[in-house]
């Protein structure tokens, strides 16, 4: 039943999908903790700036935003990200697509971790004269962090699934053989079914990690 | 009346209602789909080809595909009015057989083992070739060799894609688009310097109003595609089509669809292929 998928490199393409997921959750943790910092610091500007960005972007599809990248940073800007060959060239935009696109969400997270941590704790610091970056960095965004692991595992969750996308720009991961199989071997339903339980491999671990972690690193309030 | 009675009364006709349409929706499952008695004839076509299958915005069908479909109906003693066109992508079309949601598919749908085990074909009803689509004033590219240093654009998962990345031009960059269209981009301003596929598929591109005299074909022959008209495992329509087929070729319709759907592009199509003859 299974002698079609002979021939498919199958681990290949998921071990693409695995690094586009690890590269543009890194990106955008980065990325989303910086937006979250300037949704609420004491910049108006900067505020302004998240809010739009977050505003905006996570209400663009993500296709969208993936061909985007393509089309008009590589086509018409020549953006190229440092790369000369388009497997290289496909993954850094695909990454750097994920990566914006991811980020609004991880900034609303830590948004409303940010909303957990007691004022009177923000008001200690102040009386203590810590400045803003300090108060975030030491008070604020470690506790923070530890109350939205469960949410950010959501995030990662669903960036995984998401890394699907980059096979519209021709990045060679799992929706990619995916479709070339479909392409060659008719066999729809069964190809597409093997395919989800390769995602179900990669989410089911990740999601009862995570789910751990977060009832250990929650804060008892 | 007496109120129990009322209800009783009303739980019954209810409940008669529901099994009479439940033996209805049965009963209609149970037939195959036939839509002959009715006159009308459903064919599966791609709706996003130019010059094979392509709806226009003003709702109505052209392209080579749809050509020979209406003269197929035509012959099987549908009227053009009778036709509901079905959009058939390239991954349903076994599926959409199968369930008998269409009739018959011709949709650039060449023949294959795998699928001929899922499906019968008639035709084939043209021979395409895998081929480039280079920009018009692109002297670089004379033969399949000069390909390998060149960057190719193909549709994800295509079977071209998959022949340039394993026999044709395993040494060039190849971008893989969701369509034809992103790749057309490319060419145009550069970045892009083949966009590979059917001729036929490029032959349509090509002559399409906006992009007259911008590309042109690099004539290579690099596979063999057989065009075929797909029908239900096990279908009689098989050979009807293949006597429409027939008759097509012989009576001049054939080459003037594909004069009309090709020719402005300067593509040299092969003769009509021979009924049931797939040219490996």
């Amino acid at each position: 039943m299974f002698d079609f998928l002979e021939g498919y490199d199958l681990l290949g393409a998921f071990w693409v999908t695995v690094q586009l997921t690890f590269w543009s959750a890194l990106g955008s943790l980065l990325w989303g903790t910086l937006l979250a910092a300037m949704r609420v610091g004491p910049v108006p500007l900067m505020r302004g700036f998240a809010s739009a960005y977050v505003g905006i972007v996570r209400n663009i599809p993500l296709t969208v935003i993936i061909v985007f990248t393509s089309l008009g940073l590589f086509q018409t800007l020549g953006i190229s990200l440092g790369a000369d060959r388009f497997t290289t060239i496909n993954f850094r935009l695909a990454v750097l697509g994920l990566t914006a696109y991811t980020s609004a969400f991880v900034c609303e997270a830590l948004r409303s971790g940010i909303n957990t941590v007691p004022l009177g704790q923000v008001e200690a610091a102040r009386a203590l004269g810590l400045s803003f970056p300090q108060t975030l960095r030491l008070i604020v965004l470690p506790q923070a962090f530890r109350s939205v692991v469960g949410p950010l595992a959501n995030v990662l969750i669903a960036l995984t699934k998401n890394t699907t996308v980059a096979a519209a720009i021709g990045v060679a991961e799992a929706a990619l053989l995916m479709r070339e199989m479909i392409e060659n071997e008719a066999q729809l339903i069964l190809i597409s079914a093997i395919f989800a339980f390769g995602f179900l491999c990669l989410t089911l671990p990740t999601g009862l990690l995570l789910g751990r972690l977060a009832r250990k690193a929650a804060v008892k309030r | 009346m007496n109120p129990l009675r009322t209800t009783r009364a009303l739980v019954a006709s209810a409940t008669a209602v529901v099994l009479a349409l439940g033996s209805a929706s049965l009963a209609r499952a149970a037939v195959p789909a036939d839509h002959s008695d009715d006159g009308r004839i459903t064919i599966g076509i791609k709706f996003d080809q130019p010059g094979i299958g392509l709806k226009t915005p003003d709702g109505t069908y052209t392209g080579f595909d749809v050509d020979v479909a209406t003269y197929v109906a035509k012959q099987l003693g549908h009227d053009p009015s009778d036709i509901v066109w079905k959009e058939a992508k390239s991954a349903d079309r076994e599926a959409m057989l199968q369930r008998g949601d269409v009739d018959f598919i011709a949709a650039s749908y060449s023949i294959n083992d795998e699928r001929a085990k899922k499906v019968d074909f008639a035709g084939p009803y043209l021979l395409a070739h895998q081929d480039v689509l280079i920009r018009a004033d692109d002297e670089s590219i004379k033969k399949p060799s000069d390909l390998n240093d060149k960057k190719l654009c193909s549709v994800t998962g295509s079977t071209s894609a998959q022949n340039v990345k394993e026999k044709i031009a395993p040494d060039a960059q190849l971008q893989e688009y969701g369509g034809y269209s992103e790749c057309l981009t490319g060419l145009e301003n550069g970045v892009i310097d083949a966009l590979t596929t059917d001729d036929s598929i490029l032959a349509g591109y090509a002559a399409q109003d906006e992009f007259k005299g911008e590309f042109k074909l690099g004539g290579f022959e690099l596979s063999n595609e057989n065009y075929g008209i797909g029908v239900q495992k096990g279908s009689d329509l098989k050979d009807r089509i293949n006597t429409a087929l027939e008759k097509m070729v012989a009576d001049g319709s054939w080459q003037a669809a594909v004069d009309k759907n090709f020719g402005p592009a300067g593509y040299r199509n092969e003769p009509a292929p021979k009924i049931g003859v797939v040219v490996e």
